[in-house]
């Protein structure tokens, strides 16, 4: 086909396009994925039983600020991510901002206390079941941001799974919070960031094949 | 550029909102802008420079299904070009694999696509010849110079004709890639 030809064709019965539209639908997907990740979280392990005390609440509302934090920074640059021409001026940095601020609370932490009780701040009671159902549990908010990807037009198809993936762990990490009791500031650092990373890892693997346009 | 940039992203918004003339204007001088992009990069990659009209009408197919992503708070250039990288590699990538799966077709597309008086203007063909092995130059010289068919060169080779188009490709991308700087010199 000549590219004249091409040009008639697409100009005949120009529709107006409402360029909101990718940013509605990425939104609409964090809310879903989102309540998704707790209702799952809610219907499996339940809620952990001892929130009314303070200090399990403020250790909730600890993983909640970092791992919601992982999942606002990933959003906002998913939001530039899936339009062409714009990835290149955002700051990518942004997103290892929550990482940075955990880990300099838990060292801070470990300290402050004797070497003797580190491996049990670490430890915790459980960690591989945090390692393993972060990652499982971040599949529906994954799968629902690749498919509101489509209303867009990611370019880096690595770093927009990369960021989709790190969308989904940090939502599927703050469901996780609502059932978890391992209260100190080096797991979280430790686990909940390697499970995050995880699944943006695998995020950025899967979303060159799955973003593709 | 930058003087464009104003006008391209004024005709884009109008685009948006479903004026069909701007929208034409706008495809039409972004057709050119991107020919001469095309061509620029597939000859500096040593490609077929013949494939660029294909790769422009993909980009252009492109910024129509995805007219929407462009926010026009942002400036229009770096979009395009984001999109027109995009299909550029994303159309280099699929002619490896079609080279991979395919060897005939490709061979044969790459041969009428070859310029011969473009090469003979300025450039010594046995010298480019002689870049290439032995077994390739015999073949190339039979079909392309001799005027041989490739049954008949096959046969003079005691090989089958498909492996002889093998060779040709072969031999004809080897030296598209020796002459890709040259050619995309003269072209400026």
């Amino acid at each position: 086909m000549k590219t004249a030809d091409l040009i008639n064709r697409l100009t005949v019965d120009l529709k107006p396009v409402d360029y909101r539209r990718a940013s509605r639908a990425l939104g609409l997907a964090f809310a879903a994925g989102s309540l998704a990740a707790v209702a799952a979280i809610c219907l499996t392990l339940g809620l952990r039983p001892d929130l009314r005390e303070p200090h399990a609440l403020g250790f909730l509302l600890l993983k909640l600020v970092f791992a919601a934090g992982v999942a606002a920074t990933a959003f906002l640059l998913l939001l530039r991510f899936a339009r062409p021409g714009q990835a290149r001026r955002s700051s990518n940095l942004v997103a290892a901002l929550p990482f940075v601020g955990i880990v300099l609370l838990a060292a801070l932490d470990l300290y402050v206390t004797p070497g003797a009780q580190w491996a049990a701040l670490i430890a915790g009671h459980a960690w591989p079941k945090c390692l393993v159902i972060i990652p499982v549990m971040a599949a529906v908010p994954y799968a629902l941001m690749v498919l509101a990807l489509r209303w867009g037009a990611p370019t880096d198809l690595w770093r927009t799974g990369a960021l989709a993936g790190l969308l989904a762990g940090g939502v599927s990490a703050s469901a996780y919070a609502l059932a978890c009791g391992d209260d100190s500031l080096p797991f979280v650092a430790c686990w909940y960031s390697s499970a995050i990373l995880m699944c943006g890892l695998i995020g950025g693997m899967l979303g060159q094949r799955l973003l593709r346009w | 550029m930058k003087r464009q940039e104003g006008a391209l992203r004024l005709m884009m918004e109008q685009a948006q909102l479903g004026d069909a003339t701007a929208y034409r204007t706008l495809l039409e001088q972004l057709s050119s802008l991107l020919r001469a992009y095309m061509r620029s990069k597939l000859t500096q990659m040593g490609r077929n420079v013949a494939d660029a009209e294909d790769v422009v009408q993909e980009v252009l197919l492109a910024v129509h299904t995805r007219r929407d992503t462009y926010d026009p708070s942002e400036p229009f250039t770096p979009w395009l070009y984001a999109i027109a990288r995009y299909k550029l590699i994303d159309h280099l990538r699929r002619s490896k694999m079609a080279h991979a799966e395919g060897p005939l077709d490709a061979a044969e597309a790459m041969s009428d696509g070859f310029d011969h008086t473009a090469v003979e203007s300025g450039i010594d063909m046995e010298k480019l010849l002689a870049t290439i092995p032995q077994h390739s130059q015999r073949v190339i010289r039979d079909v392309k110079l001799d005027g041989r068919s490739v049954a008949e060169a096959a046969a003079r080779e005691g090989i089958t004709e498909a492996a002889a188009k093998v060779r040709i490709h072969r031999g004809l991308k080897a030296m598209t890639v020796a002459i890709g700087g040259r050619l995309w010199r003269e072209d400026r």
